[in-house]
């Protein structure tokens, strides 16, 4: 899914220093945030909104649809599980460092009750004009407009530079996915590629990935069923390899998961590499004219 | 973090499978005493990686005064760009198989995975390139974890009846260690059973989940330390990520994605980057600490600062960058470039304190900074 602004929000650790501040930046920009979560002060009131000791409290009494985690890595999977087993579609995980194998029973949890994981390890999703969920800098008018085109970053830093290019030259965005830089994320590429190329609203996609796994290797994959265009940019084509270049996800292995590979397969696909970020606006630009034509 | 055979085996103990008895040794004398003691023995080089035996690194000793002549030869070398400084010396055990068990964190299923080969020993890897079939795989639900049923399909038909039992153990008991340890890479290899029909581990290469490193505090002073530079350490101790690269121009960026394409964009400029530095996400706030480490580099001839924030703050980051710029006063040239949160802050920010402009386009940035570097490399 993409979020909307009628979609209805739970903020996991809303009272916090980091939960506060983005809550508050979310909700000025047009997200409908119905309560939030924290145990020792359940009852009370916090940012205009009520807040429950579990997210299945929530589910009780606000119903919501999306729940979005400001949560430390070692209290994450529970806030996780807790989230799915009350109803949300989607899970927004924020957090970094959880620990694999509490990552691995978050998705247990998500697959048995139809919850949408997003990350863990992103950056969030803007619906640009509408609506954000997570630490984006949405409510920045440089970086994000509202327009056509769809992003797909496994960076936050690097999803927001590409997304003020496009703005600098002219397109707009119907949505960025962060899908986060961890190994184990659960909203992959080619789920969010799939997403955008079913939304009407859609009519190109920038997929900016990274070195390490497969995730460009299978996007490219759907990319070959596409007819709207897609371009990408892969990060990490200097970093040396069997180095955890700050990403978990981001680390070349006996050769697998490496640029050129991931360049080749996408390229076999269809679709533009650019070799700097700056030229993705072009190459996107060109790609939308002769679809066009 | 990864643990060398010395290190893992025990654990492996622990959880009841049985090793060999071992000694740990640092010289040539500790191995003669050792292998005195153990008798007939493997002497076997203790680095965080494989291929120790194609390498050299693994010699049978039947007598002390052998085993010591092993150790002298062994102690020194270098294995993987690994120096030996440490070597096991083992009990050597009656071989009349080698198999392969593993269980491995599998991104693409979510989930551990169970590896079983009948086809153990040094070229495993390649036994299982030609003939698929020589690597067994099972998924296992890490809710309901790996059950006996599993573990006897997986060695089914490989005429293993004689041991079927105490190899079910074994992966049961392996299991409990991956998910007991936070295991992301359990494997034994070989796994053996001798003339007598037991079962031994005769290796253990074991790698732990780094964000799991708070519950496993028992364990992580056993790890095998990291290769790193002097100012890599320095840094790690500063909880900061940074890797030096060999090149000339130093990187200051938020963010791994962004950092990472700084470096490639510095590289398409015909520049060489200094560094994997990041100092977005927790670390965002420690700009001075990361500037100071990354000085002390002598190959940086320019810096390069790409901040693009999102949930960093630009102004906050700039802020320390311009703090820690005035107060060691490097002598070689800075280029900025600043977008997202924070950015009017931060610009008027170094334009005041600093007098320099901030590039609008990074690929004006990173090129300012390669030519600087690559004019005074050349001068």
């Amino acid at each position: 899914m993409i979020p909307r602004k009628h979609h209805k929000i739970l903020v996991q650790g809303i009272t916090g220093k980091q939960g506060t501040f983005w809550s508050e930046a979310m909700q000025a920009y047009g997200s409908t945030i119905i309560g939030g979560v924290n145990p020792r002060k359940a009852g009370q009131q916090h940012l205009g909104v009520p807040i429950f000791a579990t997210a299945k409290d929530a589910a009780k009494e606000q119903p919501f649809d999306i729940s979005v985690m400001f949560i430390p890595p070692a209290m994450a999977k529970d806030a996780a599980i807790d989230a799915c087993e009350a109803g949300a579609k989607m899970l927004v995980c924020l957090t970094e460092h959880i620990p694999a194998h509490d990552v691995m029973e978050m998705h247990v949890a998500a697959a048995a009750n139809n919850t949408q994981i997003v990350g863990p390890n992103t950056a969030g999703l803007v619906t640009p004009g509408e609506c954000f969920v997570g630490i984006m800098p949405a409510f920045n008018d440089r970086v994000f407009k509202p327009g056509r085109i769809g992003v797909i970053s496994r960076s936050g830093s690097l999803g927001t530079l590409i997304s003020l290019m496009l703005t600098q030259q002219g397109l707009g965005q119907s949505a960025f996915y962060g899908v986060g830089g961890d190994p184990m994320i659960g909203t992959t590429s080619v789920d969010a590629l799939k997403i955008l190329n079913d939304d009407p609203g859609t009519d190109g996609v920038v997929l900016c990935g990274e070195i390490g796994g497969n995730a460009e290797e299978d996007a490219a994959e759907f990319a070959k069923t596409m007819k709207k265009p897609v371009v990408s940019f892969i990060a990490g084509r200097q970093s040396p390899p069997d180095k955890k270049m700050g990403h978990a996800g981001a680390i070349v292995s006996g050769g697998k998961g490496d640029y050129p590979s991931k360049r080749a397969a996408l390229e076999a696909a269809g679709v533009a590499v650019a070799d700097t970020p700056s030229a993705l606006p072009g190459l996107l630009k060109e790609r939308l004219a002769s679809n066009a034509a | 973090m990864n643990f060398e055979e010395h290190a893992a085996k025990p654990l492996l103990k622990k959880y009841g499978i049985a090793v060999p008895e071992s000694v740990l040794a640092t010289s040539a004398g500790e191995a003669t005493a050792a292998a005195k003691k153990i008798g007939p023995c493997a002497v076997k080089a203790q680095v965080p990686t494989g291929k120790r035996g194609k390498a050299g690194g693994i010699k049978l000793a039947s007598t002390p005064d052998e085993a010591g002549s092993h150790a002298a030869n062994i102690i020194g070398m270098t294995i993987g760009g690994w120096p030996v400084e440490k070597i096991l010396v083992e009990a050597q055990t009656n071989i009349a198989r080698e198999l392969y068990l593993a269980i491995v964190n599998d991104n693409a299923t979510k989930g551990p995975m169970v590896l079983f080969s009948h086809m153990g020993g040094m070229d495993v890897e390649e036994a299982a390139e030609e003939d698929p079939n020589a690597m067994r795989k099972a998924p296992v639900s890490i809710t309901t974890g790996l059950t006996a049923d599993i573990a006897r399909d997986l060695i089914k038909g490989l005429d293993l009846e004689a041991v079927e039992d105490q190899l079910v153990e074994t992966m049961l008991s392996l299991y409990q260690a991956f998910r007991g340890l936070d295991a992301e890479l359990l494997e034994i290899n070989p796994l053996v059973i001798t003339g007598d029909n037991k079962i031994i581990a005769l290796d253990c290469k074991l790698t732990v989940d780094d964000s799991a490193s708070y519950r496993q505090e028992e364990i992580t002073p056993q790890a095998a330390p990291e290769k790193l530079t002097e100012l890599e350490k320095k840094a790690a101790a500063e909880g900061l990520k940074y890797i030096e690269l060999g090149g000339s121009v130093g990187v200051i960026a938020n963010g791994a994605g962004l950092t990472m394409t700084t470096m490639d964009v510095i590289a398409f400029y015909g520049g060489e980057p200094a560094n994997f530095l990041e100092v977005g996400g927790e670390a965002y706030t420690k700009a001075k600490t990361a500037l100071s480490i990354l000085l002390e580099n002598p190959n940086i001839k320019s810096l390069l600062v790409n901040f693009c924030g999102a949930f960093a703050r630009t102004d906050v980051m700039a802020e320390g960058v311009v703090n820690a710029w005035q107060e060691l006063k490097p002598d070689i040239p800075v280029f900025f470039t600043i977008h997202g949160t924070g950015e009017d802050e931060a610009i008027a920010l170094v334009k005041e304190r600093l007098g320099i402009e901030p590039f609008e386009l990074m690929d004006d940035a990173v090129k300012a900074a390669v030519a600087a570097a690559n004019e005074r490399v050349n001068a």
